[in-house]
């Protein structure tokens, strides 16, 4: 009976909080009521007895949305609503209906052709965490340390990206040592 | 599921929240005098025997302010995000094991509201969700200091919360199991069996992590009084502000009784002389949050990251190649 009733309230609750994340405006709202949703998601793995991949669930969604809201403090002004630019909205319905018919499929289409099986047993007396990693580095080994190299290869882009002058640092410096360190970038007259 | 296991549960989570809401005002209490007295002054002393009423007085106090909503401010999410961060922390303490098992009239009471077997995740994962709290309340408040307090609650997120992860993987690597009632087991054999002296690296890493997690002094940057107002909660007023403070000092009772059980001993085999032992670390921990603020500076935001990214984590992750090495031979 709890599952029961806990099934439906995180099921209600993630719909509504991902509705409320398509259908505002307001940046914040969008943002806010996605990482909450995210994190009702978490709710379901602890109802199925997954509690690792629920604790999981939690720690990556808050550090990545955490991200998100960095970039939502950069381009808008998060107290203001967001104006969106609709040019053509039958178009907009048309292909977010496809979209969404085409996930459907893509997840019920296994179920009703009765392809989903349970090929690895659940190992008795073997903890939660101990059973991921089993699965993990066996039978799912090849795609982890490609997934894991990809990441690694993500990371070093990045920091070759962004780390074009990090021995300097900004703060440290005086007014005019910043201006002729970069020609394209000049600080506005009087400083900050 | 009977109902004696749902009752069990409910009073048991009646009386975490009672009794850490009370320590958190008590710690407000308890942070004035330590303060005071590294700072030759007396601190408050004049409601009560000792100042100790100065709690209640600063209750009724917040309880009885008028909550203002200020114009511009999002509203729903102005409201929340003191919410967050109260109710983060004490979600986050179903999974630590405050004491050991004990018996009363011949009913075995765990001391745990609930035994998930990956404990340290799970507290971790939700005392991490209490830093939306700040984000929040800072992104929601139409004011530049509560925006940059928001700014740096995100740098100093992303930043710990690398050092808290990597710092408990050598431990973990050794007990070989996530659930917290597993690790202090683990150390059951006594002094010589504490995790610090195999890890003291770890220890001191995690430490670290635990002020920035908290957003205590060395790393107070989120709210520094004499850079910008007091952040996220310049708006606040009243008992949304008061959550704030309940969340952050709650956080400090937890983020001890974590580190008491992970890394010295916790309640040891389990008798009271074991428990009593691990409500004193909680207590040097706590003493040691204090203490921390009355000596030393707040560090920018720019050296904090410096310290996370290009210090200890390089460090955390040297001490999991070891720890890696010295277990494998």
């Amino acid at each position: 009976m709890f599952e029961a009733i806990a099934f439906y309230l995180f099921a209600t609750l993630t719909i509504v909080m991902f509705t409320i994340t398509v259908m505002t405006s307001q940046a914040l709202y969008a943002i806010t009521a996605m990482a909450a949703g995210m994190i009702f998601i978490s709710a379901f793995f602890f109802i199925l007895g997954a509690d690792f991949l629920g604790a999981i669930q939690i720690i990556v969604y808050t550090g990545a949305v955490m991200a998100l809201y960095a970039f939502g403090m950069m381009f808008f002004d998060t107290t203001r609503d967001v104006v969106e630019k609709r040019t053509s909205p039958q178009i907009v319905f048309v292909l977010g209906v496809l979209a969404a018919v085409m996930v459907v499929v893509i997840f019920v289409s296994p179920i009703v052709s009765n392809n989903i099986q349970a090929l690895y047993p659940i190992q008795e007396g073997v903890g939660n965490s101990q059973a991921v990693g089993m699965v993990l580095f066996t039978k799912y080994l090849v795609p982890f340390e490609l997934a894991a190299v990809m990441l690694l290869v993500a990371m070093i882009g990045g920091i070759i990206l962004a780390g074009k002058k990090m021995d300097k640092s900004l703060t440290l410096m005086a007014e005019e040592e910043i201006g002729s360190m970069d020609e394209s970038f000049e600080p506005q007259e009087g400083g900050h | 599921m009977d109902v004696a296991f749902i009752i069990e549960t409910i009073v048991k989570i009646v009386v975490i929240l009672l009794v850490f809401s009370a320590l958190a005002g008590l710690g407000t209490y308890f942070e004035r005098k330590v303060l005071a007295f590294m700072q030759r002054r007396l601190g408050p002393m004049h409601v009560g025997p000792f100042g100790l009423l100065q709690v209640a007085a600063d209750g009724i106090k917040l309880f009885t302010k008028e909550d203002i909503i200020p114009q511009n401010v999002v509203k729903s999410i102005f409201k929340i995000a003191p919410v967050i961060t109260a109710a983060t922390a004490f979600m986050a303490s179903a999974a630590i094991p405050f004491w050991p098992q004990f018996t009363v009239m011949g009913y075995t009471v765990h001391p745990i509201v609930a035994d998930i077997n990956v404990g340290i995740l799970y507290v971790l994962g939700v005392m991490a969700i209490g830093l939306y709290g700040p984000l929040l309340g800072g992104m929601a408040s139409a004011n530049k200091w509560s925006l940059i307090s928001a700014a740096r609650s995100a740098a100093v997120f992303i930043s710990y919360e690398v050092i808290t992860g990597l710092s408990l993987l050598a431990p973990l690597m050794m007990v070989g199991s996530l659930s917290l009632i597993d690790i202090n087991n683990y150390q059951a054999g006594g002094i010589t069996n504490w995790i610090v002296w195999s890890q003291p690296v770890a220890f001191i890493l995690f430490w670290i992590a635990a002020f920035a997690e908290t957003g205590r002094t060395p790393f107070h940057l989120v709210a520094n009084d004499h850079e910008i107002i007091d952040g996220f909660g310049t708006e606040y007023s009243g008992m949304r502000w008061g959550l704030f403070f309940i969340g952050e000092y709650a956080n400090m009772f937890f983020i001890s009784f974590v580190i008491a059980i992970i890394f010295l001993g916790g309640f040891g085999d389990g008798t009271i002389a074991g428990a009593i032992q691990l409500l004193l670390k909680v207590a040097f921990f706590f003493f040691f949050f204090l203490w921390t603020r009355a000596a030393w500076p707040d560090v920018r935001p720019d050296q904090l990251m410096w310290l996370c990214w290009k210090v200890l984590m390089p460090i955390a992750v040297i001490n999991i190649v070891i720890t890696g090495i010295v277990m494998m031979f």
